[in-house]
């Protein structure tokens, strides 16, 4: 794993000319490519991008986006944000919380759902809102949580 | 002949189902032998009609919504792949869409052609009237341009409301070898949705817009930061980028007038706070997204230190309109310093949520009750968040308020990016102030104490409140941290929080008297 996410971050750094400015960019592509941004990654991009890991470490932690540990099979994302609220979308959260045993931000036991807040999708007019495996969805009642959550085998 | 149907492809319809009905129909369409086209449009902006489909009969398009993948059978056998039989008067049918009165009492001077073309064919662009902006610009010189931007009275329209003749002017003044256009398509406030709106609806106007501000202030870069919430703006927003491209509509000679522009798309990372104009910039330059000090101003010292111009995607989306059809025709629309329009956003508990372009001077209460509808739920509207996260409660007193800058401040109010959330009267105000603080908390990018630390402080506090603990100290201490707050947080973030914990407190003080209750006493 170690000796090939170094070479997968070599590579995409490369392929964006080792330029720091691209740093989200290509952290947004080494998370695509290995599910995550592993420490040895980190280590790869400081060295490629001539940063410090402390920079680079920084970057990781800073944006929400970003995960140091890989995430379930699928990823549910469900909006908390003010507009989602108003339409019961903090009932939903805990629903799902409930039938994955998990809070949100942590990842069923059985690997299979990570279960995540998101601050606003866009959707506000028809909301609550969720993504699942970057699919958005929209009205989201408690049947169709449950039937997403089915889906995802949970 | 064929007949045209239109389905949207905006992000907010398909998550209601709009590729599946699209799929159902293709499909019926097929399986009877017909030949029809679908143009997948974006959104009218009536998102209680998504997926709204649109047949054309006798050359006016006629709407159906909502409609579910189960409603395309009757759809068909009521003559839709005909485009006539007795499809009038199948339930579904709206009428002919452009007299809708949502639509037909709006102003749309931006969002004219979203829901109505493709958004990818700029044949259809120029068919409605675009690039003529580009066209006039392109006959001014660089101070004519600004000077037109000037006039029309636009302004920034992310929330600060900054006049954006000024900042151009200001970028436009500073020497500099170059100069970069910077797009702020971060739209992370809940309840607005305007930029991803036109972003995949019309994404051409933002590229027109952003071109003008190129050529009026001499940059010939462009970027254009979406956040990652948004994959259906950033796919659409870099098909047009290239087709512009290929049509000579960007690059080294943009319109055939020897004049360079390009423009790039950044994708966030999920952080509310890159929104903020600096923090925005340093994440461009790929660093984690710490608000800057200013002075420097960014038209001054901007992108990698150049004078850089940073508007909201709106802001750009109006410059078209002020130079293809004059100044004042723009700053005729409006009240006050607030000129033109403003694309509002109707969200959360609302009856017709969805976008409603206007322009200034509409009254609050009209736009919640009258436009909106009311709730969903049908319950009485106890309270309407105005201007985003960082916005204002205000409560059904204050429905008289004009949507307009200047009377929102006078209300310790904020219009912000132009959403507006409405809850019904189940909502509890002491967790809305509760969660205004832990959003800021969660948000901070931790530059300054005030904002890092009296999150966390405020939230915790309120977790008295609502556990009945010293009420009276403990509002005094929330009333003293959000001053602390609002004067001494480097940007809005820290700053604003303020606004909806102190509107809750003052408009709605009895969801804050509570009587003690035990500590494991259940919700």
């Amino acid at each position: 794993m170690t000796a090939a996410a170094d070479t997968t971050a070599r590579e995409i750094a490369a392929e964006h000319g080792n330029r720091a400015d691209a740093l989200i960019e290509i952290l947004h592509q080494v998370q695509a490519a290995l599910g995550h941004v592993p420490e040895a990654a980190v280590r790869t991009l400081a060295d490629a991008l001539n940063l410090s890991r402390a920079e680079v470490h920084g970057v990781v932690t800073f944006y929400h986006d970003f995960r140091d540990k890989p995430a379930g099979r699928h990823v549910l994302k469900i909006c908390r944000a003010e507009a989602c609220q108003a339409m019961g979308g903090e009932a939903l959260v805990a629903r799902a919380e409930d039938r994955l045993g998990v809070a949100c931000g942590g990842t069923s036991a059985d690997g299979r759902v990570t279960l995540e807040p998101i601050y606003c999708l866009g959707l506000c007019a028809t909301g609550p809102s969720a993504m699942l495996d970057g699919e958005v969805v929209g009205r989201l009642t408690a049947p169709k949580l449950d039937a997403l959550l089915k889906g995802a085998g949970a | 002949m064929t007949v045209r149907i239109y389905i949207p492809k905006d992000a907010a319809a398909i998550a209601v189902g709009a590729d599946k009905v699209a799929g159902a129909l293709k499909q019926a369409a097929a399986g009877a032998g017909r030949v029809v086209e679908i143009v997948r449009t974006g959104s009218r902006g009536m998102m209680w009609l998504e997926p709204l489909v649109e047949v054309e009969i006798a050359g006016v398009r006629h709407g159906f919504g909502t409609v579910e993948p189960e409603d395309v059978a009757g759809l068909v056998s009521a003559g839709l792949l005909e485009g006539g039989g007795s499809l009038q008067g199948h339930p579904k049918a709206l009428g002919p869409v452009d007299k809708i009165g949502y639509l037909a009492r709006q102003t749309r001077l931006m969002f004219g052609r979203c829901g109505v073309t493709d958004p990818l064919s700029l044949e259809a662009y120029r068919a409605h009237g675009g690039y003529k902006g580009l066209e006039r610009a392109l006959s001014l010189t660089p101070a004519g341009i600004v000077d037109e931007v000037a006039k029309s009275g636009l302004r920034g329209r992310g929330g600060a409301g900054f006049p954006t003749g000024i900042k151009w002017k200001t970028v436009h003044d500073t020497a500099g070898e170059q100069k970069y256009i910077v797009c702020n398509a971060d739209e992370g406030d809940s309840g607005t949705f305007a930029d991803r709106m036109l972003m995949e609806g019309d994404p051409f106007l933002l590229i027109e817009g952003m071109t003008i501000a190129g050529l009026a202030v001499g940059a010939t870069k462009g970027v254009i930061y979406v956040r990652s919430e948004y994959p259906h703006a950033i796919a659409a927003f870099n098909a047009a980028i290239a087709i512009a491209r290929k049509a000579g509509l960007l690059g080294s000679d943009v319109a055939s007038s020897k004049r360079a522009f390009d423009l790039e798309v950044r994708i966030g990372a999920g952080a509310y706070v890159c929104g903020e104009e600096t923090a925005l910039l340093e994440s461009l330059e790929g660093r984690r997204g710490i608000v800057r000090a200013k002075p420097p101003l960014p038209a001054h010292k901007g992108l990698f230190g150049c004078p850089t111009v940073i508007n909201n995607v709106l802001t750009f989306a109006a410059a078209p309109f002020v130079l293809a059809e004059g100044a004042k025709t723009y700053a005729d629309y409006g009240m006050g310093r607030s000129r033109g329009t403003m694309p509002i956003q109707l969200a959360g508990n609302i009856k017709y949520g969805g976008l409603y372009e206007t322009a200034f001077g509409v009254k609050l209460g009209e736009l919640v009750d009258d436009i909106g509808g009311g709730t969903a739920t049908g319950r009485p509207v106890r309270a309407v968040q105005v201007g985003g996260p960082l916005g204002a409660y205000f409560p059904r007193a204050l429905f008289d308020t004009p949507f307009d800058y200047e009377a929102f401040t006078a209300r310790d109010g904020l219009i912000g990016h132009g959403g507006v959330v409405v809850f019904d009267d189940t909502v509890d105000m002491a967790k809305q102030a509760r969660f205004a603080f832990e959003f800021c908390a969660i948000e901070s990018c931790g530059k300054c104490t005030p904002c890092r630390i009296g999150s966390t402080r405020g939230a915790e506090t309120i977790d008295k409140i609502m556990a009945g603990e010293g009420p009276d100290d403990h509002l005094s201490l929330v009333t003293d941290l959000c001053n602390t707050m609002k004067f001494g947080s480097l940007c809005a973030l820290g700053g604003f929080t303020p606004y909806p914990v102190m509107s809750a407190l003052n408009h709605f003080p009895e969801d804050f008297r509570r009587t003690p209750r035990m500590p494991q006493a259940a919700e």
